[in-house]
């Protein structure tokens, strides 16, 4: 129904510094395209995607949303903040990109105004010495069963998002999805499954976490 | 397909941004030190800057603005009934989307750090020493 963004302007240089889009990249899309009417009843004004990388994730939430939203992309990794911004721009939308750790810089201004949080991690299960990197190794190192950087993000989620503040996770089967659950359960959140697909050796699920008691909040 | 307009760093972003220095207490806001500023035009959407200004440090913006000289018209203080002051909106949309910082640095105010704004992007990640 909607249209992927153009990156065709990536080039295979690109894409030894940033994160190439991929079907973890697509699955992130058709997840948002599936909460396309829940997005839109919720009005979200500031959205923020941790972790942008080459950009076609936030400049698809943007076209969704057109401008009565303001985006902003983070990356650790300063390549993958520029090459967003080119997407965003070539596709004619408005992302703000900052290169931070994870919602840093934007705490705590923005604590408790995030609609939408989406963070596509690294997900993948590596040596614990591979992560922390600011480079393209930042993009898929997630250490121990691929949750460092997962787990560093859950814990700031009830402080970042607004009352009715939705985030949205990718994550890799094995990555244990009960525990995730669990750990945001214990911070107020209820969890949905939104997509799931099986992609060569690979089983990604989009995951939505919303607070189970608004008032809560 | 568009004509490619590139987009730097807003005056709202910066609204936006603290400097997490160890040891620092405070700080927000970010000096700006900038070496080229510029404005573009950006669609007018008033419904959006009327949600948005609450959320806004009022007199960070006007600061922001200040210091990058481009203050124009925005009043020193928030308006009263600004949803519906067309006028005010339209001078506060100037400020915080269409004046855009692209290339200097956004400084600490407590601990003097530099934060550069390259290619219209700030980076914000501190040294491991800093952390
Ligand atoms: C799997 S890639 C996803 C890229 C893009 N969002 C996509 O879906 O194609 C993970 C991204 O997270 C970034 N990243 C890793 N650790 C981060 C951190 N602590 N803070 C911000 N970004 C981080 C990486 O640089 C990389 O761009």
């Amino acid at each position: 129904m909607f249209k992927t963004p153009d990156y065709s302007h990536i080039t295979s240089q690109d894409c030894q510094l940033v994160y190439e889009p991929a079907e973890d990249t697509f699955l992130l899309l058709d997840a948002l395209e599936k909460e396309f009417e829940t997005l839109q009843n919720l009005r979200p004004l500031i959205c923020v995607e941790v972790g942008c990388g080459a950009g076609v994730v936030i400049t698809f939430l943007a076209s969704l949303l057109k401008s009565d939203t303001l985006c902003f992309g983070t990356d650790i990794n300063y390549n993958a903040a520029q090459l967003s911004q080119k997407t965003s721009n070539q596709n004619g939308m408005t992302v703000n990109t900052i290169v931070s750790d994870l919602v840093n810089a934007l705490q705590p201004r923005l604590n408790g105004l995030i609609d939408v949080l989406i963070f596509n991690p690294p997900y993948v299960l590596t040596p614990s010495e591979e992560v922390g990197s600011r480079d393209i190794v930042a993009s898929w190192a997630g250490g121990i069963d691929g949750r460092q950087v997962i787990d560093r993000i859950l814990p700031i989620i009830p402080t970042v998002l607004s009352p009715k503040g939705v985030f949205y996770l990718l994550i890799l089967k094995e990555n244990k999805q009960d525990e995730i659950e669990d750990i945001m359960n214990s911070h107020g959140f209820e969890m949905a499954v939104v997509l799931q697909r099986r992609t060569g050796p690979e089983r990604l699920s989009v995951l939505k976490f919303t607070r189970i008691d608004m008032t809560y909040a | 397909m568009f004509l490619t307009v590139f987009r730097r760093m807003k005056l709202l972003t910066h609204n936006m941004l603290t400097s997490h220095v160890k040891g620092v207490t405070n700080g927000y806001p970010l000096n700006i030190e900038a070496k080229d500023v510029r404005v573009q035009e950006v669609d007018f959407n008033p419904e959006f800057i009327a949600r948005m200004i609450p959320k806004m440090e009022y007199e960070v913006l006007v600061q922001a603005a200040q210091s990058v000289g481009h203050l124009g018209n925005l009043p020193p203080e928030l308006v009263t009934d600004y949803e519906n002051n067309d006028e005010f909106l339209k001078e506060a949309h100037r400020v915080m989307m269409m004046v855009e910082v692209v290339e200097g640095s956004l400084v600490c105010p407590e601990s003097g750090r530099k934060f550069p704004i390259s290619n219209g992007i700030p980076n914000m990640l501190l040294n491991e020493d800093e952390v």
